[in-house]
């Protein structure tokens, strides 16, 4: 999916890091096999990624500099248009973006901006992700019952949250693209609130 | 009992009491779990002390209650007392102060093959860092 772009940027000191978030290695294989990535593709079956990061979607896209800074905080970038009928989100608008920042063309945002644009966990984002590591842990242990019982507390602690709630579905059994998917995604929606949530000059 | 202690990710287990869904440690397990002792009414560990509220019973008849410390470290705690299992999270203060520095929070994860890659070992490089799914 993004072997096109680290390919075309790769000699100019550029990498796409890309961490799924899967119940296992397994899930993601057939799509890391065929994208063939030549940059590192990482497997984080117990949302490491999320908790340092608050990332509570996917696809979720930031941006870090030489120094090792965040210039640009989660947004929502598509590398491709697969699911733009959907999304009504574009990919060539923040892949544009990418480039010139890569190219030098342009700056990302100053600390003050980045700062302005993050979206900070509170304490019930915390408590669901305990909740959430735990019932991982015990679904990996065949202890289905009691995991569904915080996977559920999860997503109520944190209903924004779809890599707990719709990130869960794979574990618990329960497809993440079929009835119950569709069902949480109408009411959520449905309510006015936004599935993704892109910083403005995506959406704009 | 012995409880499984899932502190940031890493397991262990500590022997534990368990009555009406609270889990009791001794001093000697909660050090050996998380590191933590208590010393003059300070719970302390390697790097840092965190001074009990007050009105705290904390470690009274050396007996932890593990509710009461992760609320002493401001730590979420997920608990299934029937389970015999409990994650301690990191607080949402530790993590916004992390994120508010700018300074991109470092990780290790494995790819495909089991190979661990840093990101601080891509320092130097402008990196465009992804998280998807299969789902």
């Amino acid at each position: 999916m993004w072997q096109a772009l680290h390919e075309e940027l790769r000699d100019r000191n550029f990498v796409v890091i890309a961490v799924a978030l899967d119940k296992s290695a397994e899930d993601a294989r057939p799509w890391i096999e065929k994208a063939a990535p030549t940059y590192p593709v990482l497997i984080d079956t117990q949302h490491v990624l999320p908790d340092l990061y608050n990332i509570v979607n996917v696809p979720t896209a930031l941006w870090i500099d030489e120094r090792g800074r965040i210039v640009r905080p989660n947004d929502v970038v598509f590398g491709t248009d697969t699911f733009k009928h959907i999304t009504n989100l574009e990919s060539a608008k923040p892949l544009a973006a990418v480039r010139a920042w890569v190219r030098g063309e342009t700056a990302g945002f100053a600390p003050a901006e980045t700062r302005a644009l993050q979206t900070l966990p509170t304490a019930l984002d915390q408590q669901a992700r305990a909740e959430f590591g735990l019932a991982e842990w015990l679904a990996r242990h065949g202890k289905r019952d009691a995991a569904e019982r915080h996977f559920v507390r999860a997503g109520e602690l944190a209903p924004h949250d779809f890599t707990i709630r719709r990130g869960s579905m794979p574990i618990r059994g329960i497809d993440p693209m079929g009835p119950q998917f569709r069902e949480m995604l109408q009411t959520w929606v449905g309510g006015g609130r936004p599935y993704y949530r892109p910083l403005p000059d995506t959406r704009g | 009992m012995t409880f499984t202690l899932i502190d940031q990710g890493r397991v262990g287990t500590v022997p534990a009491s368990v009555e009406g869904g609270r889990v009791r440690l001794s001093a000697d397990a909660l050090r050996a779990a998380l590191g933590w002792e208590l010393h003059d009414a300070t719970l302390c560990n390697d790097a840092m002390c965190v001074p009990l509220p007050a009105g705290s019973r904390l470690g009274e008849g050396g007996v932890f209650d593990l509710g009461e410390v992760a609320a002493t470290l401001d730590r979420p705690l997920a608990l299934d007392a029937d389970e015999g299992a409990a994650y301690l999270g990191v607080s949402a203060g530790e993590r916004a102060q992390a994120l508010g520095s700018l300074i991109a929070p470092d990780f290790t994860l494995p790819d495909l093959a089991g190979r661990p890659h840093t990101l601080s070992s891509y320092r130097g490089k402008k990196i465009l860092l992804v998280a998807w799914a299969s789902w």
